[in-house]
């Protein structure tokens, strides 16, 4: 096992002998490879925080921004994201019950394990993007101002969300968006929202069942719903309309919070991409009998600690991110 | 180390036979606390988001603690830190401890003034 070249001394304190950690190399520098990435996601983390402790007051409610479910229609806040987290748990256990397959040389039940533990992560990979799809996508669509500031609709009957589809008008003699094959064929123009400014702040005149809702939060958690006067005036400053949201606009409030979503849940959703295909190839390796014949399976172990970690880390991203 | 698992959680509260069936069990632990913060998460009890403890809401420390607790179980139990040697333990645990709190310190504090530059000073932002 150890490559060191072993001379007399080995039982010596000072000769080499001392083994602090009582850990294996290979395990080690894994180890030394998780607390460093632990520091990296702690930055974003840290960051997050900073960002929204800057802006406190008119933070997204995650509540009101994750709340689809595939195949289900209606609001679920929380739901899809629990439904992850456990997914990730998981698919953990089935790693840590590889891991001991491994020491007890039980070949079958390590393949069996490693499967396993690939689909539950691939699983989670697919929800996660499906999430980004969605987010990207949007829900109801919102108004931007100039200051950059979003600004959404209510129903104010019922109090629910309106999408702009809800109310905004078609008017005639708007402008046509610039395709490719009517013009020039090099220049693309890219995403237009499905209404107009224009379009939305009429239909906004036309309906008064329909409230503006700004980004503050008041005393009891809830976003600020303007009246219909001020909701006028504070409509003057508006400047586009938002669909979705990307890293420059964001329909659900701060653009931050959409950049740190790309950023975080994307730099999280490599390592379990990264962690199933190194699961992958140790599947394959146990599969051919590699370990059988090393006489360990401590290869197991260490692509295990790399795979919990993952889930050590999606534990606070989960909490931070959507919790609190 | 490996024919050498502790076997008992919650400080001996709960012994069990082998290493599978403590996997299990900390799998139950795992979920049910889970399933707690999700609870919380859609209900949000009242008294807990009117009570605040040193600048935060309840809730947000109740959670920031349920998951410091699941961190703990994860990485003793199937990251089997449990089992290694107390120095190695040591070495992992309390390094990014201390660069954790002391960068999350220095970053909310800032944050927390320039919030109130934003609020009193004479920038307008929110237009």
């Amino acid at each position: 096992m150890d490559s060191t070249v072993t001379t007399g001394a080995e039982e010596n304190v000072w000769g080499g002998g001392n083994r602090p950690l009582g850990a294996s190399y290979g395990k080690l520098m894994m180890w030394f490879f998780l607390v460093s990435d632990a520091l990296t996601f702690s930055g974003f983390l840290a960051a997050y925080g900073f960002s929204r402790f800057k802006f406190i007051e008119t933070w997204p409610i995650a509540d009101e921004v994750f709340t689809h479910v595939p195949f289900f229609h209606g609001n679920y806040p929380m739901i899809y994201v629990a439904f992850m987290t456990f997914i990730l748990i998981m698919s953990s256990v089935t790693m840590v019950l590889a891991v001991d397959a491994g020491h007890r040389m039980k070949k079958n039940s390590v393949i069996w394990y490693m499967f396993l533990t690939i689909i539950g992560g691939a699983i989670f990979v697919g929800s996660q993007a499906w999430e980004w799809a969605t987010f990207i996508k949007g829900d109801y669509g919102a108004v931007e101002t100039r200051g950059g500031r979003i600004l959404q609709f209510v129903k104010a009957d019922t109090g629910e969300r309106a999408a702009l589809a809800d109310f905004a008008k078609t008017l005639p003699g708007e402008r046509v968006m610039h395709e490719r094959k009517n013009g020039l064929w090099f220049y693309d123009e890219g995403y237009q929202p499905s209404y107009s400014l224009n379009e939305v702040l009429e239909g906004f005149k036309d309906n008064s069942n329909i409230l503006v809702r700004t980004e503050t939060i008041n005393a009891e958690g809830e976003k600020v719903v303007l009246s219909r006067e001020e909701a006028m005036t504070k409509l003057q400053n508006a400047s586009q309309v938002v669909e979705g949201a990307n890293l420059i606009q964001n329909e659900y409030g701060s653009r931050l919070f959409a950049d740190f979503f790309f950023f975080i849940t994307g730099f999280h959703g490599f390592h379990v991409f990264s962690g199933v295909m190194i699961n992958l190839i140790i599947f394959f390796n146990v599969a051919l009998g590699t370990y059988e014949k090393r006489g360990h399976y401590e290869m197991v172990e260490k692509v295990g600690l790399y795979w919990h970690f993952v889930d050590l880390v999606w534990v606070f991203v989960f909490t931070f991110f959507y919790l609190v | 180390m490996a024919d050498a698992h502790k076997l008992e959680i919650f400080r001996g509260l709960l012994k069990f036979k082998s290493n599978t069936q403590k996997i299990w069990g900390v799998l139950v632990f795992l979920t049910i606390v889970t399933a707690i913060e999700v609870a919380l998460g859609i209900t949000k009890p009242e008294a807990l988001i009117d009570t605040s403890f040193l600048g935060m809401k309840l809730l947000n420390w109740i959670f920031i603690i349920l998951t410091l607790v699941k961190a703990y179980y994860i990485a003793w139990d199937f990251m089997h830190l449990r089992d290694e040697k107390s120095s190695l333990r040591r070495t992992i645990v309390w390094t990014p401890i201390f660069l954790v709190l002391y960068l999350v310190f220095i970053l909310l504090v800032e944050a927390n003034y320039i919030y109130s530059v934003f609020k009193d000073g004479f920038v307008t932002w929110n237009f």
